[in-house]
């Protein structure tokens, strides 16, 4: 599998995602934002976590508007995965690939500690590692992981079974519990807590290996 | 030419933050503070004959998500 991790100015987790692709098996190029194109026969589209430009205007607003953020969105309309943690979910949502919006948390308090998720499906490279039902820990560590949109938005997401994970204990505020989603071709994932932040023993716990071997599995086959 | 943006969230969107505000002006001891609604203004300083209806596009595209935020535009 071919992936490429995009690198904004303010990227945090660019490296511990490329860390985790490769584990997985993935042949990883770095991308920096300015880049025009994504490089050829790519499978899979990462955009990592941090605080891209300072979070300035909104969070992910200014990274949507990159020059690389128009091959994304090339690359998703062709059919190509993407993956978005953190700031990378917010960008997906401000790049209009993934609805709705990330606002601040309920609490007003920058949330960094691991939580409890519900796998709500397995049908998607993402999660099919996963039996829908499982109960996971990854890590999240955000200040705008405040999932919102409207209820018609809402009813649709759910009714397409296009929520992919939902907290146990809301942290944030998030309607719905949501904790991630899928596109409606179901292959491009956006979501807050950090999968790649739980696939080696010293991060305290390796569950989010199953996404990345899950994902790299699909992708072999495809 | 100036131009002044207005970005609030819509009606019905929870404001936290303007909520956090309301309780500290309470603590302060202002009553009768019903709410509070938190937005931001954006200053544009542009060449002269910019149309309302690019500044408009600038809104749109990216000053103001619209999926929460609605904004207002001031020709100064």
């Amino acid at each position: 599998m071919k992936a490429a991790v995009i690198v904004f100015p303010g990227s945090n987790c660019d490296r511990d995602m490329a860390v985790a692709l490769e584990a997985a098996g993935a042949d990883v190029t770095m991308v920096w934002h300015k880049d025009a194109d994504l490089p050829e026969g790519l499978d899979l589209v990462a955009v990592p976590g941090g605080f891209s430009f300072g979070d300035y205007l909104r969070c992910g607003a200014i990274a949507a508007r990159s020059p690389i953020s128009s091959a994304l969105r090339t690359h998703v309309t062709r059919g190509g995965y993407a993956l978005g943690v953190c700031n990378g979910f917010q960008v997906l949502t401000e790049t209009g690939l993934l609805p709705g919006v990330l606002m601040r948390n309920a609490a007003l308090k920058f949330v960094c500690k691991t939580v409890g998720l519900n796998v709500v499906t397995s049908a998607s490279g993402f999660t099919e590692g996963y039996a829908a039902g499982d109960v996971v820990n990854y890590p999240v560590a955000h200040h705008d992981g405040n999932y919102a949109t409207d209820p018609e938005m809402l009813k649709m997401l759910q009714g397409e079974d296009r929520v992919a994970f939902t907290y146990t204990n809301n942290p944030n505020g998030s309607v719905g519990d949501i904790a991630g989603i899928l596109s409606e071709n179901r292959r491009v994932l956006g979501m807050m807590p950090h999968p790649e932040r739980a696939v080696d023993a010293g991060h305290g716990g390796t569950d989010g290996q199953a996404l990345f071997r899950g994902l790299l599995g699909q992708l072999t086959r495809a | 030419m100036k131009a002044r943006v207005h970005v609030m969230l819509k009606n019905g969107v929870l404001d936290p933050q303007g909520a956090a505000v309301q309780h500290a002006l309470g603590s302060l001891g202002f009553d009768g503070v019903n709410e509070v609604r938190q937005g931001k203004v954006i200053e544009l300083d542009l060449a002269d004959g910019t149309s309302e209806a690019t500044i408009g596009e600038m809104c749109e595209k990216l000053l103001a998500n619209t999926v929460i935020e609605s904004y207002t535009v001031e020709v100064l």
